[in-house]
């Protein structure tokens, strides 16, 4: 019979298999940041161990650092202690690091692919859950725990439990104006924050041919808001094109040895997933969450769900606990829901691509005068490219702030936060309570939508643009 | 992690049940950068209690914690296990455990045994009469004794061929580690490094 994606990747890494035991699988790429490593060092000093593969281990700061004033001290001091402390280990360890104001810093997911380390095949973690993001390529890629962070830095491998596998077939072409995020949005309303569990995610068919790169990224980044731990996407022209030439690819006649192998790597036609999931795009439309997880999410153009649309009483009470703090009312228009502040940035939605999708749309615009918009680079060198480009000038005319680049109000554990009551439109992938800072309501959404939100003060896709455009150019 | 045969000490006897990871170790200790250290944030909440058992003199220096069921019940947080063993515990029985804290002790070495909710009073009741009965715990014969009293007790096999040898997680794995080796030679030289 044969082989997924995943299960090719899975063999090719096995160091040992035993009955009755977890495979041991090694780790190609560890990714490291400063929230979830300190233990993990303190550990291997304690035990006297040292880190197998300095090599194949890459630190960067990106939870805590502050996007404004980089070049001062961190002011809060449990995040400059955890960015000293990441520092330290790795001077003590030798583990390679791209700190505040490196030209190679950034958010850990934006800064594997765009080095070209984040390649198809390859076995990648990190001690954090948006991991999913470099399946895009094709590897097999997730978050790990603190424990399992020291197991990799002194093993380079980890025991694992096989997974199961789930087909997420999207036929079609996306309608113009729909995106990756509305997309992947629209998936996990209908698998549920829930329905991936266990599984890995394998998103196939016409539409994610059709995607670039940076859009599979932003697919494949929220399949650990479906409960999943990881996502992928089959490696094809559209992956190879990108990554011929990057620093980190491989060149000359290790290139074509390389691409001979990941043409082996998508799944074989006679392969059986455990689960498979249709979708068809033509039906989709932008897509925003209203509700405090991610899962609660419906058509732009539609309106606020009612609990009594929920026959199931956890979901039915979900939706009336979420509405109470998201100040929502059932029934109530989605495009009449007014915000304070509009992030763009973060894993998800930082990259080079999303930032040009928004600069288009706010291109000789104002943002509304009640609504403050953020700009967050999800790396430096995104947020060099974008300047290349002169998209700094157009966020900056438009009203918007452009910053330094981080992780920043995805998650608030730098000054970047919401204030109790406040509401956002972000580009980001979690809208729980208090995610970008305490009592604040976060609405997910694409970057083109998080654009037009905010030239309108309103929850609205590019197209409301339009249509106000022509009204007052008729009036 | 240090081989785990047999354990004497004194013990502490904590009367309550469902005892929780946030009662164990509350969420504010855990912006903490160290793996050790954590013993003042051990049961932080109930130490404010003078009368709470971890204050009187008598049960200070206890490395046996007894305790009613549902030991561990709450968050995955690692940190709990950290608590009780910079604090100074080896050792915690209970009549249940919760898994994920069960799962989390066997990695790091503290041992977690098992046993009937009647011997859990009647150590109680020894512990508090004689706060300087010796309790012993031998995972070799998996006996507890204090005084006159004994019972076997419950620990999971893997777990305890694990402590008895002394492995945690990454000892093991080391134990292959002529496998890994095999696989570095024999990886693909196209593939990518940090450096
Ligand atoms: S941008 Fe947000 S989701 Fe991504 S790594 Fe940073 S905090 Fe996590």
């Amino acid at each position: 019979m044969g082989r997924t994606l995943a299960q090719k990747v899975w063999d090719d890494h096995i160091v040992r298999s035993a009955t009755g035991e977890p495979d041991l699988l090694f780790i190609d790429l560890h990714l490291i940041h400063e929230v979830t490593s300190p233990q993990a060092f303190d550990g291997l000093r304690e035990a006297g161990r040292k880190v197998r593969r300095t090599d194949l281990t890459l630190a960067t700061e990106d939870h805590n650092v502050p996007t404004i004033d980089i070049d001062k001290p961190i002011a809060d001091p449990i995040s400059r202690i955890q960015v000293d402390a990441l520092r330290q280990n790795c001077a003590e360890f030798g583990v390679p690091i791209y700190s505040l104001g490196n030209e190679q810093q950034g958010i850990v997911h934006v800064v594997g692919p765009q080095t070209g380390l984040t390649q198809p095949g390859m076995t990648i973690v990190c001690g954090d859950s948006h991991t999913s993001t470099h399946g895009a390529f094709g590897a097999l890629a997730f978050g790990i725990g603190t424990s399992e962070v020291e197991h990799v830095l002194a093993t380079q491998t980890l025991p694992l439990k096989p997974f199961k596998t789930m087909a997420i077939t999207v036929n079609g072409k996306l309608p113009a104006g729909v995106t990756a995020k509305d997309l992947i949005l629209t998936i996990i309303a209908k698998i549920g924050t829930g329905g991936g569990q266990g599984y890995v995610l394998e998103y196939r068919g016409e539409a994610i041919q059709a995607l670039s790169m940076e859009a599979r990224m932003t697919i494949c980044n929220m399949s650990i808001e479906a409960g999943a731990r990881a996502g992928m996407i089959a490696p094809d022209e559209t992956t190879f094109e990108y990554l011929k030439g990057r620093e980190r690819a491989p060149m000359g006649a290790d290139w074509d040895t390389a691409v001979a192998y990941w043409r082996t790597l998508p799944t074989d036609p006679d392969a059986v997933f455990d689960r498979e999931v249709l979708i068809e795009a033509s039906e989709l439309s932008p897509f925003v969450t209203w509700g405090t997880n991610p899962g609660q999410g419906v058509p732009l153009n539609s309106t606020v769900p009612s609990p009594d649309q929920f026959a199931d009483p956890v979901d039915k009470l979900a939706c009336e606990k979420a509405l109470t703090y998201m100040g929502l009312e059932a029934g109530q228009r989605i495009k009449d829901i007014r915000v304070n502040t509009v992030f763009l940035g973060s894993c998800t939605n930082g990259r080079i691509e999303d930032l040009r999708a928004a600069a288009d749309i706010l291109r000789g615009q104002k943002v509304a005068s009640d609504v403050r918009m953020m700009v967050v680079p999800g790396s430096v060198r995104v947020r060099l490219a974008a300047m290349a480009e002169g998209l700094d000038k157009v966020f900056i005319q438009a009203g918007a702030e452009w910053r330094e680049a981080g992780c920043s109000m995805c998650l608030g554990m730098n000054p970047d936060k919401l204030t109790p009551g406040e509401r956002s439109a972000s580009t980001s992938n979690r809208n729980f309570e208090g995610r970008q800072g305490p009592g604040g309501r976060t609405h997910l959404v694409s970057p083109q939508v998080a654009a037009a939100t905010a030239i309108r003060g309103t929850l609205s896709s590019p197209e409301d643009l339009l249509s106000a455009n022509l009204v007052s150019a008729g009036s | 992690m240090d081989k785990f045969t047999v354990h004497t000490g004194t013990a502490v006897p904590l009367r309550a049940s469902n005892v929780d990871t946030d009662q164990i170790i509350p969420a504010e200790y855990l912006k903490r950068i160290t793996r050790h250290g954590f013993e003042d944030g051990l049961f932080s909440a109930w130490r404010k209690d003078e009368n709470f058992v971890l204050n009187q003199p008598q049960f200070k220096n206890g490395s046996v914690l007894v305790a009613g069921p549902d030991f561990g019940t709450g968050s995955s947080r690692e940190h709990a296990v950290w608590a009780l063993m910079d604090y100074g515990f080896k050792a915690v029985i209970s009549s249940r455990f919760a898994d994920i804290f069960r799962g989390n002790s066997g990695k790091q070495g503290l041992l977690t045994a098992v046993v009937e909710q009647d011997f859990v009073e009647q150590l109680w009741k020894e512990i508090e009469n004689h706060p300087d009965t010796e309790v012993t715990v031998d995972l070799e014969t998996r006996t507890i004794t204090a005084g006159a009293l004994s019972s076997t007790f419950e620990v999971d096999e893997y777990v305890r061929w694990r402590l008895l040898e002394g492995l945690d997680d990454v000892g093991l794995t080391l134990k292959h580690v002529d496998q890994i080796d095999n696989f570095e030679i024999n990886r693909p030289s196209y593939k990518p490094t940090t450096v």
